[in-house]
């Protein structure tokens, strides 16, 4: 009996075979390379994600089914891949200067960077549960090791330990699930899950619904939800700033678009019976966010917990479950990489002025005695509170416009009250910059080159986002159209 | 449906009871031994006890063990491709090779970066 050998579409799979191509010879250059010249790997790592950024949008709007079935190159996943390369050319950009500083073993740094995105390619690309298993683990993994990368550091150990066992414990509950969903409909393929449900069993339709809920614990956990968010403050806080820049943003979007095409594209309409869990967790999310966030008096805890309120807020989507909300907050994971990643790198040249130390404190006067670094964060800040004319007031308001159209009046206020809780949070940094002088001395750091680069394009970005957006993102187009 | 689940069912009773069994049996019929330094030592064998189970270990021994696990994977991987070897033909073939070299990769790199010395 001969064996079916799968239909393999190379080019299809280009910018994944580029990242992780990248990432191994990064791997296998750098114990070639003497210790202290190995952060020019970096520069490797740019080459990788600009081309695997070439060929996904080459690519670009051309629906790909490949691998029997198994991957799905489409507008969705090509938009969300490009979406991760933006978050890792900006992070390779802000660990330059950043791993030379702290000593940080460049070249494993930068392939695990790769081998991550690699992983959350895989998940926005996987037509299966299966590859969206093992895109999870491949980026999670990646994740764990970054966290700790800093050996010396024991906050930087707490946090990956932390993070490998709460994360191992989360991925645990996404085979359950995926294994629910399989004896449920006797697939794991994303297409036909709900072609063939309720046909098997009497109950498939419950069981298929405990199975999607597990799935989602597994996905809240990732992307820093309500009753699973308890890791979050602690592991962002003990890993090193840049990667904590990283993990705040793409786990977040590759687990809102695995997200996406579980519970929009491959449940249909089932997902009516799960969207009031999404409902509860979204607002939840939103409060614990905003609220812990009032408190915190260290800027990198305080980012964390609106990296919580901002997961909340992208749940709005899964209420309303429609064409336009998946590409509303495929915008609103767009915009909130480049406003995140743009506030990570402020905090990195502040910490690298005072010390490693991130409190607020540490940001008096940085306003009048450097304007533009004070006026870049002022920007992200305000972009984070949702004001416009930046790209964070965009985000919300298709976010918003798309609950609306869905008739959650109800939740919409609520997200807007929260917006406002926000505003004081972040608004106060940009007090303690701009109102209070400092008398201790900013003490002269050479600027990092490549720190600076990432810093213009993601006020460019922040700008034109919430000055064009619709120039940047054809709305008009659905994403993904819900199945059923 | 749920008749395939019977025999997992007739292991745990198994199981219990076993367990349960032996403990209860010697509980019962146990001679019940005066206070003895033997009381509270762990059982090994009949052989008396040398010190601490929980003893520092080098982490290499942790390394090694892990850097094993990965080709002894590895291995795992090339016995189904060597049963159906023939049907798989070139394509199995170049794949094989994509696999191994992906790992080849790894190799070079922990023998490089020294993870394999052993002082």
């Amino acid at each position: 009996m001969p064996i079916n050998i799968p239909q393999i579409d190379y080019a299809a799979i280009l910018p994944e075979l580029l990242t992780g191509g990248m990432a191994l010879l990064i791997m296998l250059v750098t114990p070639f390379i003497p210790g202290n010249r190995r952060y020019y790997t970096g520069y490797l790592a740019l080459l990788g994600v600009i081309g695997a950024a070439i060929a996904t949008y080459a690519g670009f709007a051309k629906e790909v089914t490949t691998f029997s079935g198994l991957y799905t190159t489409d507008f969705f996943s090509t938009a969300m891949k490009l979406v991760f390369l933006l978050g890792s050319f900006l992070v390779i950009l802000l660990s330059d200067n950043f791993t030379r500083l702290l000593k940080l073993p460049a070249g494993e740094y930068y392939s695990l960077i790769l081998f991550a995105t690699l992983g959350m390619m895989m998940m926005a690309s996987a037509n299966d549960l299966i590859v969206f298993f093992i895109g999870l683990e491949i980026m999670s993994v990646a994740l764990y090791v970054l966290a700790g990368i800093r050996r010396v550091d024991l906050k930087s150990n707490e946090a990956s330990l932390k993070y490998f066992f709460l994360g191992a414990f989360a991925t645990g509950f996404v085979v359950f699930g995926i294994a629910f969903i399989y004896g449920a409909t006797g697939t794991t393929s994303l297409s036909h899950v709900f072609d063939i449900s309720l046909y098997k069993f009497p109950n498939s339709g419950l069981y298929l619904m405990i199975g999607g809920a597990l799935l989602l614990i597994g996905l809240a956990f990732k992307m820093a939800s309500f009753p699973f968010h308890m890791w979050v403050p602690d592991v962002y806080e003990g890993a090193p700033t840049a990667v904590t820049a990283f993990m705040s943003s793409g786990p977040k979007a590759a687990a809102i678009a695995i997200l996406a095409r579980v519970f929009i594209f491959a449940f249909g309409e089932q997902t009516a019976v799960i969207a009031p869990i999404f409902w509860v967790l979204s607002v939840t999310t939103m409060f614990v966010g905003n609220l812990t966030a009032i408190s915190q008096s260290n800027v990198k805890r305080m980012l964390a917990y609106s990296s919580i309120a901002h997961a909340g807020y992208m749940m709005i989507a899964f209420v309303a479950a429609s064409g336009e909300a998946v590409s509303a907050v495929a915008f609103y994971i767009l915009c909130y990489t480049v406003m995140n990643i743009g506030a990570f790198a402020v905090l990195i040249i502040v910490e690298s002025k005072s010390d490693g130390d991130n409190q607020l404190a540490s940001f008096t006067g940085l306003g009048r005695r450097h304007p533009i670094l004070g006026a870049a964060m002022a920007l992200f800040l305000i972009s984070l509170a949702g004001i416009p004319p930046t790209a964070g007031f965009f985000a919300k308001f298709y976010l918003f416009k798309a609950a609306i159209l869905k008739g959650h009046i109800l939740l919409t206020v609520i997200a807007v009250i929260n917006s406002l809780i926000s505003v004081y949070y972040y608004l106060r940094v940009v007090v303690v910059m701009f109102m209070i002088d400092t008398e201790t001395e900013f003490r002269p750091v050479t600027y990092p080159s490549a720190l600076y680069v990432a810093l213009v394009i993601a006020v460019m970005a922040v700008l034109a986002l919430g000055i064009l957006p619709s120039y940047f993102f054809p709305f008009d187009q659905p994403m993904l159209v819900p199945f059923g | 449906m749920f008749e395939t689940y019977f025999p997992i069912v007739f292991l745990l009773l198994v199981s219990i009871a076993a367990g349960g069994g032996l403990y209860l049996l010697s509980k019962f019929l146990g001679r019940k031994s005066p206070e003895s330094k033997y009381m509270d030592t762990p059982y090994e064998c009949g052989v008396e006890p040398v010190g601490d189970t929980r003893e520092r270990f080098p982490v290499k021994f942790y390394l090694i063990a892990i850097l094993f696990i990965v080709f002894d994977i590895e291995v795992v991987f090339m016995y189904p491709w060597a049963v159906v070897y023939d049907r798989l033909a070139l394509f199995g073939f170049i794949e094989m090779l994509v696999f191994i070299g992906i790992l080849l990769i790894g190799y070079v790199y922990i023998l490089r970066s020294g993870a394999l010395k052993w002082d």
